[in-house]
């Protein structure tokens, strides 16, 4: 029973086309998210990964395709936005800036939408403030306006205002990219806690391959407007796609080792290098041979 | 060259268009004001209370000019006793409402545009959007509630003023006793002229905020953007004070 119930996508991105006057910035997206699960959408900058969350969320409406949540098509070109609001109450997204409403403190900013759309007290509304803002790594921030934070404290204020309202779905644009490695493991942890709590689903926008390796289900890269790889961390690492390579391990230089004799090839970064060497981990490889990525491997061989 | 002006004929009637819409869907919320009436009173203070010490300054300089271009064109042809009259005619039917709102509407209306300006493109339009708030309600509502209200306000202190401004010049530099200009005020006084100079301001009220709103909503990323944003609020809602002027006129002057 649970196995089917699991099947079935809580969300589902089917051929996504959106276009800017003649510019087609999403060509064709598809893939699914399966609920609790964690994926994460990585790509080069400009390639439309900001303009696919704002289709999810409503904020956009595809010029093609179709968007299912649970089954129901809640965005396609022909359904109108107005389908969408209900829906909509169950999707959070923390935006690229953040979008922190400027006249408001940070305690009204994270209350605005307690206050006008849940039932709770003032009291209680307060305490749920106080442990968003905690559980994002601040303190004391309450009575600040937006303009007085860091771009890495409004980035977490702007988190903790959607996930206070504890939606099914959450969406981040970038939630790390203004944050130290401290913080980044922190944001991380959260983002696993609310899986483990609430069994929120969670759909990241991240350049940090390392964060992503950590805590995503499956990875999705989008190239151009196109998802060029779907699969899971273990997968995105071992794929041999040369431009997933060279997105992924972005300009350190790699080296390939492979065995000579049955030409069965490991990839293997500069890191990791001397461990292989010494441990012989890459099981099967009789002789390590060590070759610059620059060169191809065909020739190599 | 023709199709040109087809469309901009068309872009002319798309915007009045949206307008009337917006303006539509603000007032299909109003009943919606008192459940936030704190955020309406925070708009009450910035947009009233603020523009007081404008008003009060350009409701002098009304009266007075008014009283110089009445007794200029008046002397040797009718009685000074009409002098009262005239002022007060024109000051409360037109001069004081009409030039208090421009006055105004350069403050507010530029002021409202590049907030809602900014805030649609740092987002936070789409981000209440997100978090299932109405921006129309929450941000809109009380800008054009607060004008709506505040307006007559600013406008009986602007006459008041005026008045005072009046007199003062009467008695400094004008051939006329204190006595004739003051009945003058007095006799000719006709409280329905006072109400309607009034009561339309809250109309200029809300094409204010509404214009603001209008091209803040409209509003392309980037300080260009912005600037282009204030100039055409300002812009529009100048026009469109003259003509509502004109429509009250035509109704019940
Ligand atoms: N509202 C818009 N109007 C016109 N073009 C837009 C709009 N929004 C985005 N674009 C274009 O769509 C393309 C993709 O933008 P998007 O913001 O999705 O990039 P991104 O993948 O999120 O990049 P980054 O990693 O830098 O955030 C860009 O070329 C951008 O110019
Ligand atoms: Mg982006």
């Amino acid at each position: 029973m649970e196995k089917t119930e699991q099947r079935k996508p809580i969300l589902k991105i089917e051929h996504l086309v959106k276009n800017f006057g003649t510019k087609r910035v999403l060509k064709n997206v598809n893939f699914e998210v399966f609920a609790g699960e964690i994926v994460c959408v990585i790509g080069q900058s400009g390639h439309g990964k900001s303009v696919l969350m704002k289709n999810i969320m409503g904020l956009m409406h595809p010029d093609g395709g179709q968007i299912m949540f649970k089954g129901d098509v809640i965005a396609s070109p022909t359904t109108p936005t107005s389908k969408y609001d209900d829906v909509r109450q169950k999707f959070g997204l923390l935006f690229q800036g953040a979008a922190l409403f400027d006249s408001m403190t940070i305690e009204d900013n994270i209350a605005f939408a307690l206050r006008e759309r849940t039932d709770f007290s003032e009291t209680e509304i307060h305490q749920k403030v106080v442990k968003s803002i905690s559980m994002v790594g601040l303190n004391n921030v309450e009575h600040l306006m937006p303009a007085d934070l860091s771009g890495g404290m409004r980035s977490r204020v702007g988190l903790a205002r959607a996930v206070v309202m504890e939606p099914e779905i959450m969406l981040y644009d970038e939630p790390t990219s203004a944050l130290d490695p401290i913080m980044t493991d922190m944001v991380n942890d959260l983002i696993l806690d609310l899986r483990q709590r609430l069994n929120m689903t969670s759909i990241i926008i991240t350049h940090d391959i390392s964060s992503a390796y950590k805590i995503a289900d499956k990875i999705v890269m989008i190239y151009e407007g196109n998802v060029v790889f779907n699969g899971t961390p273990g997968e995105i690492r071992s794929s041999r796609d040369p431009y997933v390579q060279k997105f992924i391990r972005g300009n350190r230089k790699t080296y390939y080792a492979f065995d000579d004799d049955d030409g069965k090839e490991q990839n293997v970064d500069v890191g990791e290098l001397q461990h292989a060497r010494d441990t012989r981990k890459f099981g099967g490889i009789s002789s390590l041979k060590v070759v610059p990525k620059a060169v191809p491997l065909e020739k190599i061989r | 060259m023709f199709k040109n002006a087809i469309n901009g004929l068309f872009t002319f009637f798309y915007a009045i268009s949206q307008l009337a819409t917006l303006t539509w869907e603000v007032f299909y919320r109003f009943p919606l004001i008192f459940k936030n009436f704190d955020l309406t009173v925070k708009q009450i203070r910035i947009i009233g209370l603020g523009s007081i010490p404008l008003v009060l300054v350009t409701g002098a300089f009304i009266g007075m000019e008014t009283i110089m271009q009445a007794n200029f064109q008046m002397q040797g042809l009718v009685p000074m006793r009409y002098l009262g009259y005239a002022v007060s005619k024109a000051l409360i039917t037109e001069l004081a409402p009409v030039i208090t709102s421009f006055v105004v509407s350069s403050r507010i209306s530029t002021a409202i545009a590049a907030e809602i300006g900014s805030m649609r493109t740092t987002e936070q339009l789409d981000a209440m959007y997100c978090l299932s708030l109405d921006h129309i309600r929450y941000v809109i509502l009380p800008k054009v509630a607060a004008a709506a209200i505040m307006l007559p306000v600013l406008v009986i202190f602007s006459e008041l003023v005026g008045y005072l401004a009046s007199i003062f010049i009467a008695y400094a530099f004008i051939n006329v006793t204190m006595f004739t200009y003051l009945e003058g005020l007095r006799l000719f006084f006709y409280a329905p002229d006072m109400v309607i100079g009034i009561l339309k301001t809250s109309i200029f009220g809300v094409i204010i905020a509404i214009s603001g709103a209008y091209f803040g909503l409209a509003c392309v990323k980037g300080a260009e953007g912005i600037g282009a944003a204030t100039t055409c609020a300002v812009m529009l809602s100048a026009m469109l004070i003259l003509v509502f002027d004109f429509i009250v006129a035509l109704i019940f002057l």
